[in-house]
């Protein structure tokens, strides 16, 4: 079975891609590239000083307990994030494509939260979480718990996590829901003719037959974590209590913007590209292995 | 006559168009919202009503550090607006950038403005000048820490709210009455925690902060508030925290609403608070002195500012830097200065603005509003100045994670303090790295 399309002509195939290819080279390499140069420098905030120091600002972030610490913080904060989120996407994806009544109407509500921007879904959870005023933290409080994000850890991380979960279930939602139709209702009928119950059909035909969309979903959602939170820590809480939830995105932003510490702010973002690259590609390397198209 | 009154006015209005062709525009970024927002507005636009010359453009660029950033990428790429707004802790950055600012009392001079430095207040002043006393930016919107309290609290908890806490351990035996007679769940709450907590209360007890009179003597200042004063305030607050008396309430501004709430009875914040207690609480409230500890030589000494100044940037044209130095002059203006402190909460920059709200009779109906005034109107030292220290912004941030260790336990206070020291002092060595011309 020949899928690929055959071009006669020899330069169509490159005109085709050109706009791609310059989108890319001018939005993605440009700037990466620049952040690049810029991690070698020593530059105040203006640009009138500026000093070449090799790797001097790689040394100082690796000398600094903190910047490892903030590692292990985005290590939790983003496997929480791909594993619940995926998770009750899928549930809730299943659960959707069940029903028969209102269903336009449930799947409109389950997607509705993509469209909030992220600095918003993180306002309203802290709202809802609030000490004082939020409406969870009151319950919380019946149930006996003192909810304090402000000054507890796991709290705090729980408060983004929720956040981020939230704001990224709707977009997970929709990739399961759209695998989940195109499996082939024959194959789920014959194995209920021979008996298999739902459970053991979920298991053993549609999450199978779901990998392609879940590994893409899983690589989505690390690079979601990585990368596109920054907003939701800036406005749930700022990094703290401590370093507590400073994930490394949200770290490159405060010394970047905040601290105006340009060099080091891009040497971070190199070693976050670093990182990305390397996720990914062990990611497409093992995992995708395990894939079955 | 008829025909002599047309061909006079057709004069007048060719004049006019061609005076409006020529104007000369000038682009005000800051971080004014709300309320301040409009009023920052309605100043430009005063001003270019009172004369046709120049057209001062006001834009809103976002909070102050977005502003801030705005303004030095745009300066880097050779867009930078003619005045900016930067906050208090951008200051030491502004500073250092030769040629990317242009410093206020030469602008002054050079356009030939009538400018005398003597006619501000100088703890306003001193913040914004060079070791030579020379004023590098406008200070525009300054703000200092101020005691509020719940009126209706005090008298619940059986308290005088005619008498509000003077000192800290007055403020906390206050506080521990609020807590037993059930009048507010929480006795005290602070907000800038940094600001308040560390370097004004430095200032209000006529200790450093930082070396060399607060980084005014220089970029090679090393951090020094986990002194043995600085290590028993915090050991106390943490210990109060334990009691009960006083909450967290988050960094920045956050804890204000617990007070405005009716949470917590008493709130250390900025006096530019004042406007949105006053919109928001459904009680009576109060506002005094900053609580001093008695024992201290030299305290109360003075507050130190907050808020923002305004900035000229460098590489303008001459006839622009005119209309710039004609613009702050008329900021300056008594009558004008005077508005936007009884408006804002702000502080009045000149005396001359401060007599005449005085005057004016606005304290008398609005008690309290002048204790800001009287916390900045004395003879400043040269460890109550102020603080200039490059990296602030990330130093504050530093604080802040430092502290809430110790809030939660983690830490006590003088291994805290220490750890806060230690990280700064790394982020003033890299600023003067950066910064070494």
């Amino acid at each position: 079975m020949e899928k690929r399309a055959v071009f006669k002509s020899a330069w169509l195939p490159y005109a085709l891609i050109f706009p791609q290819i310059a989108v890319t080279i001018l939005f993605f390499f440009w700037p990466a590239a620049q952040a690049l140069y810029q991690s070698l420098l020593v530059q105040d905030a203006f640009g009138t000083q500026t000093e070449f120091v090799w790797f001097d600002n790689f040394r100082d972030l690796f000398h600094d307990e903190l910047y490892l610490a903030s590692f292990k913080v985005t290590a939790v904060f983003s496997v929480l994030v791909a594993g619940i989120g995926l998770s009750v996407s899928l549930v809730l994806a299943v659960m959707a494509d069940r029903v028969l009544r209102g269903a336009g109407l449930y799947k409109t509500l389950l997607i509705w939260p993509y469209a909030v921007a992220p600095a918003v879904a993180g306002i309203l959870w802290l709202f809802l979480f609030n000490p004082t005023l939020g409406i969870v933290a009151l319950w919380l409080k019946g149930m006996g718990i003192e909810w304090n994000h402000l000054l507890n850890d796991q709290h705090a991380m729980m408060l983004i996590v929720f956040a981020a979960v939230w704001k990224q279930i709707s977009y997970n939602f929709l990739f399961f829901l759209a695998g989940l139709q195109s499996i082939p209702k024959s194959l789920i009928e014959a194995a209920a003719i021979d008996g298999a119950g739902p459970l053991r059909r979920f298991w053993t035909i549609i999450f199978p037959l779901l990998s392609p969309t879940t590994f893409f979903l899983l690589v989505v959602n690390i690079v979601y974590a990585f990368f596109d939170t920054f907003a939701i820590v800036d406005t749930a809480t700022e990094g703290g209590p401590g370093q507590a939830t400073q994930i490394l995105v949200y770290k490159v932003y405060k010394d970047g913007f905040k601290g105006l510490d340009l060099g080091g702010s891009a040497a971070q973002s190199v070693v976050l590209m670093a990182i990305v690259i390397a996720l990914t590609f062990v990611q497409f390397r093992y995992v995708e292995k395990k894939v079955q198209y | 006559m008829k025909r002599i009154a047309l061909g006079v006015s057709a004069v007048v209005l060719a004049m006019a168009a061609a005076q409006a062709r020529a104007v000369v525009e000038i682009q005000w970024w800051h971080a004014m919202t709300g309320a301040f927002g409009d009023r920052v507005a309605k100043m430009a636009d005063d001003f270019n009503k009172s004369q046709s010359e120049y057209k001062v453009n006001a834009v809103y660029k976002g909070t102050y550090a977005e502003t801030m950033t705005a303004g030095i990428a745009a300066y880097r790429s050779g867009a930078a607006p003619h005045i900016l707004q930067v906050f208090e802790v951008g200051t030491a950055t502004m500073m250092s950038a030769k040629g990317a600012v242009k410093p206020v009392w030469q602008l002054m001079k050079d356009a030939g403005e009538p400018f005398d430095q003597k006619a501000y207040i100088s703890a306003v002043v001193g913040y914004y000048t060079t070791p030579k006393g020379e004023m590098v930016s406008f200070p525009f919107n300054s703000s200092t820490p101020v005691f509020y309290y719940n009126r209706d609290a005090f008298e619940k908890a059986g308290l005088d709210p005619n008498r509000p806490p003077a000192t800290w351990p007055e403020v906390m035996a206050a506080a521990a009455k609020i807590k037993v007679s059930g009048a507010t769940p929480c006795g005290f709450t602070t907000g800038w925690q940094s600001w308040v907590q560390l370097e004004t209360f430095s200032a209000w007890h006529n200790v450093l902060f930082a070396t060399k009179n607060n980084g005014f003597g220089g970029t090679d200042a090393k951090l020094v508030f986990n002194s043995p004063l600085h290590v028993r305030h915090v050991a106390n607050l943490k210990e109060w925290m334990d009691k009960g008396y006083v909450t967290y309430g988050g960094r920045d501004n956050k804890p204000e609403a617990k007070f405005f709430g009716g949470e917590c009875a008493m709130l250390t914040s900025s006096s530019a608070a004042y406007a949105n207690i006053a919109k928001n609480a459904k009680f009576k409230f109060a506002v005094s002195a900053l609580p001093y500890y008695a024992d201290v030589q030299g305290a109360p000494q003075n507050t130190i500012i907050g808020g923002a100044s305004l900035w000229v940037m460098g590489g303008k044209k001459p006839a622009e830097y005119k209309g710039v130095a004609k613009f702050l002059t008329f900021l300056s203006q008594p009558a004008r200065q005077a508005e936007w402190h009884q408006a804002s909460g702000y502080l009045p920059i000149t005396m001359a603005s401060y007599e005449l709200t005085r005057k004016s009779g606005f304290y008398e109906k609005n008690p309290g509003t002048d204790v800001s005034v009287k916390q900045m109107v004395v003879k400043v030292t040269d460890k109550s100045r102020g603080i200039r220290l490059g990296n602030f912004a990330q130093i504050r941030d530093v604080i802040d994670e430092e502290l809430e260790g110790i809030w939660a336990g983690k830490q006590d206070a003088k291994t805290g303090l220490d750890k806060a020291v230690k990280r700064g002092d790394e982020l003033l060595e890299k600023f003067a790295r950066a910064n070494k011309g």
